[in-house]
């Protein structure tokens, strides 16, 4: 075809994304036995447009899987089958199944897979077993069929003929046999005779009209659906046979069968537009084997997940759905924006400017600013998405891990509306999968154990997303076991993390869980315990600026929480001065800023000096060395100390002066650069001066500095080593 | 001094009849102690005078510092101090040539400071001779070649391997 259908691939694939999650969602909601013809319609839906993109687009592989799916699904939702639970496991396996098949089209891999095949045949047992309805399975065999004739066609030259007589419309539908040509000469050596029979008197004759047909002899490769697919766009407004010359088969898809397929192609266009507002609804009406506790507001879009094994995608241009009322408040701004300019232009264009136009400047200067903190925020609103693209992953993952654990857990989902930047919701998730497997595997106890110990059956693991300032919180509850202090202190005595002798807080000992190669549980499963985890999800997590926590009462349960900032895109920072050069320091990390009181600080060799503060000891980090600054104030007692958290770890550094508090738009350094250890990237100041921003824990790790406990002082120890 | 007597120079496309075999790539080149050297026109976007700019820390000396090119923040490389050869002050006539260059590929924005820009030439690239075998020369990696323009040696250099940090 001259129309390059690759450019729309990427809205395919999102839109079987958003099919795929809406199908396992109400798999999810299906009840074996107690079928909801509402719930089995929905999921047809999703799986016929699927088919129909797949189809439109020639992806075989999945448009045929699908296609038995559609089937079983066809059948149940008629109510000539059961729905058995076999039936809801195999169609979320197969839903995964095409998934990556989906996956593999991103990444311009072979769609096919044994898996497919696998599931594929244990559909076809189901249906073969015990077919109620004949044309359904008729349908089956006939795409079977057609499969076997497409394998067939190989590597046989086949001459071909061809009759293509369009409808006289066909140049007003944007058609061009011309092209046509060019493509059927793609596939091999053709031969193409015009008719001028139906012709008209030149007077009769409108320059619109097509009244041409032509007879092409091909002798190509090709099979009939090679050549079918060649006139895929024009089918419904011509007539066109195909015939097999020399060969018995006949394959003629005239009048009758353009006509059928036509049709189905037509409900499949209307059928898949109608799915996309009904999406929405579906992913809304989403009423899990969970308890909602806040009524949900309709997502303005549904979630476009990415699979947990996700591989690293080819394109990196997604694409957002953004809802009207977020782009009509953007419109507002913008105009507001064009109106205060008019206003200054006023101004700016009078012959004569004196004091008495001040006041007006100043308004308009006011509103100017005014304006462009609202346009910023509407801005950044359009990234934010709620967070239960996120949450909606997690219903499947329960399910499908207490199966395999042979625990009974529910799962509440709280403060799903909750909105956050995109970049930060594609990184959290897999942190969070972790620790909802975690708190499955190892929170939780059995069924058994939890009557023993005097709770109900059911185990509970909530999540909870609220905003607090400008961060968003997100917990991980679980009414399990609790951590076992004993037992962590234990192995990190085992592991070297701490010595035998040292005394710490229960917190203190539930923070040991990040640490690296730490792992407590006594068998090994395939779900977690493998030591690696908890380390990665808190680099995770650190590396988009936020922190997790863990808080437990033992007996009753564990909370994680995750501390992220809404946006990555802008930054709350204090300025700060190093002689000439000015330091943006992230205002998260800081504590608090003091004037050192040169009475408190200690040396304690090596080099390093560390500032009693209250009943801790700050190791002090000066700025200019560390920087090389030769111009800076060396001085303890001239400078100003900062003192910064990061990983747990308090850290004073020692600046000039400190200037403004303000929001910086983070600009990347290895953008053009590469990565500069100690500095997390640029922004540009108010003067278009450009300024560095200090990233806390590569500048604690620069500085070889070791973790500085309450009680142990040890400094010597590079993090490398602890690592 | 190993030069190629058959490199072209195309600087009057009318009177230039060889130019017709021979592909012609324009170069632009700059002074740098007393040297003149060529870097492909295509590469360059635009060209600066010396500004104060901020410095990375830790850095090596050659790499000046980021300046704020319309919000993109680009790293500027002093091409003396790159080169080793001796630094001078930055004067009025010191400028930035700002280059995309394309490194690991990723397309990136860099300034180079050079003592001044010179002319625009036409040059057949493979007129050009490699640079020579004879001894030990450290900036070998990053000249693509010398070229005869009006009885001046050109030196052709290699921005992706000059600029790959």
């Amino acid at each position: 075809m001259s129309i390059d259908l690759s450019q729309f691939y990427e809205v395919f694939i999102d839109e079987s994304f958003e099919g795929l999650e809406a199908m396992e969602s109400e798999l999810l909601n299906l009840e074996p036995g107690d079928v909801d013809s509402e719930i089995i319609n929905t999921i047809f839906r999703a799986a016929h447009s699927i088919k129909g993109g797949s189809g439109t687009f020639g992806f075989m592989a999945i448009a045929d899987f699908t296609h038995v799916l559609e089937t079983l699904l066809d059948q149940i939702r008629n109510g000539e089958r059961e729905l058995e639970s076999l039936h809801v496991d195999l169609l979320l396996k197969s839903v995964d199944c095409l998934r990556s098949m989906l996956n593999a089209i991103q990444n311009d891999e072979p769609q096919e897979s044994e898996e497919a095949e696998e599931l594929r045949k244990q559909f076809q047992a189901i249906l073969d077993g015990k077919s109620h309805d004949e044309t359904a399975s008729d349908d089956g065999e006939s795409s079977a069929g057609a499969e076997a004739e497409n394998t067939n066609g190989g590597d046989v030259i086949t001459i071909w003929d061809i009759k293509f007589a369009p409808e006289p419309h066909l140049f007003r539908t944007g058609n061009e046999p011309l092209f046509l040509f060019e493509d059927l000469q793609a596939l091999g050596e053709i031969t193409v005779t015009a008719n001028f029979e139906k012709l008209p008197e030149l007077t009769d004759l409108s320059a619109e009209d097509s009244y041409l047909s032509w007879n092409i002899t091909l002798d190509s490769k090709a099979t009939a659906d090679n050549i079918k697919e060649v006139f895929e766009w024009v089918e419904d407004d011509a007539e066109i046979v195909i015939k097999k010359v020399a060969q018995i088969e006949d394959f003629d898809f005239g009048f009758d069968e353009t006509e059928q397929t036509s049709t189905e192609t037509a409900e499949d266009t209307t059928e898949s537009q109608t799915e996309a507002p009904a999406a929405p609804e579906t992913s809304a009406s989403n009423v899990q084997p969970i308890k909602t506790e806040k009524p949900k507001a309709p997502s303005p879009a549904p979630a476009k997940s990415k699979p947990a094994e996700k591989s690293t995608t080819k394109s990196d241009s997604t694409s957002i759905r953004v809802g009207t009322d977020k782009i009509d408040s953007l419109i507002n701004m913008v105009g507001e924006l064009v109106i205060t300019q008019a206003m200054l232009n006023e101004l700016g264009e009078a012959d004569e400017f004196d004091a008495s136009k001040l006041t007006a400047l100043r308004e308009g200067l006011a509103q100017l600013s005014h304006n462009t903190r609202d346009l910023q925020e509407s801005v950044m609103r359009i990234r934010m998405l709620p967070i239960s693209f996120v949450f909606s992953r997690f219903p499947r993952l329960v399910r499908d891990i207490s199966q395999k654990l042979d625990k009974q857990v529910e799962l509440k989902l709280l403060g799903e509306q909750t909105e956050l930047d995109k970049t930060v919701m594609e990184k959290i998730s897999d942190p969070m999968v972790h620790l909802v497997r975690n708190s499955l595997d190892h929170g939780l106890e059995s069924p058994d154990e939890r009557i023993a110990n005097g709770k109900g059956e059911t185990g509970t693991v909530t999540l909870n997303a609220y905003h607090q300032g400008g961060n968003i919180i997100i917990e991980i509850i679980d009414d399990g076991r609790g951590l076992n202090t004993a037992k962590i202190k234990q192995k990190a005595i085992e592991n070297g993390l701490i010595e035998a002798d040292e005394e710490l807080t229960d917190d203190e000992i539930n923070e040991l869980i990040f640490r690296p190669g730490f792992s407590t549980a006594d068998a090994v499963s395939d779900l977690s315990g493998r030591g690696v985890g908890m380390d990665v999800v808190k680099r995770n997590i650190n590396a988009l600026n936020g922190t997790v926590e863990v808080s437990s009462v033992p007996g009753q349960g564990s909370t994680f929480t995750i501390r992220l900032p809404l946006t990555l895109a802008i930054l709350d920072g204090q300025l700060v001065t190093v002689g000439q050069n000015v330091y943006i320091v992230p205002l998260v990390s800081i504590v608090e800023s003091l004037q050192i009181d040169i009475s408190k600080v200690n040396s304690v060799g090596g080099g390093l000096d560390v500032l009693r503060l209250r009943d801790e000891y700050i190791p002090i980090m000066r700025l200019y060395e560390m920087f090389g600054h030769e111009d800076a104030g060396k001085k303890l007692e001239d400078g100003l100390l900062v003192v910064v958290e990061s990983d747990n770890e308090k850290v004073g550094l020692l600046v000039d002066d400190l200037l403004a508090q303000q929001q910086f738009v983070i600009k990347s350094l290895e953008a053009n650069y590469k990565k500069v250890d100690g500095i997390s990237g640029a922004t540009i100041l108010g003067d278009g001066s450009v300024s560095l921003i200090v990233d806390i824990s590569g500048l604690i790790k620069l500085a070889g500095l070791k973790k500085a406990g309450r009680q142990g002082l040890d400094f010597s120890k590079p993090v490398s080593e602890a690592v | 001094m190993a030069m190629d007597q058959n490199a072209t120079l195309a600087d009057e496309p009318l009177n230039d009849l060889t130019g017709e075999q021979a592909e012609l790539v324009q170069y632009l080149t700059f002074m740098m102690a007393d040297e003149e050297y060529g870097i492909e026109i295509l590469s360059v976007q635009e060209i600066r005078g010396w500004e104060p700019m901020t410095v990375i820390p830790n850095q090596p000396d050659y790499v000046k510092g980021v300046i704020n090119l319309r919000g993109t923040v680009v790293p500027v490389i002093d091409l003396r101090l790159r080169f080793g050869l001796e630094k001078i002050d930055y004067s009025d006539l010191t400028v930035v040539v700002i280059v995309k260059v394309l490194i690991n590929d990723n397309e990136k924005i860099m300034g180079i400071v050079v003592d001044a820009v010179s002319d625009v030439y036409n040059l057949d690239k493979d007129a050009a001779s490699k640079a020579p075998e004879v001894g030990e020369v450290e900036n070998k990696p990053f000249i693509d070649g010398l070229i005869n323009v009006d009885e001046k040696m050109v030196v052709l250099l290699d921005l992706e391997k000059i600029l790959d940090i």
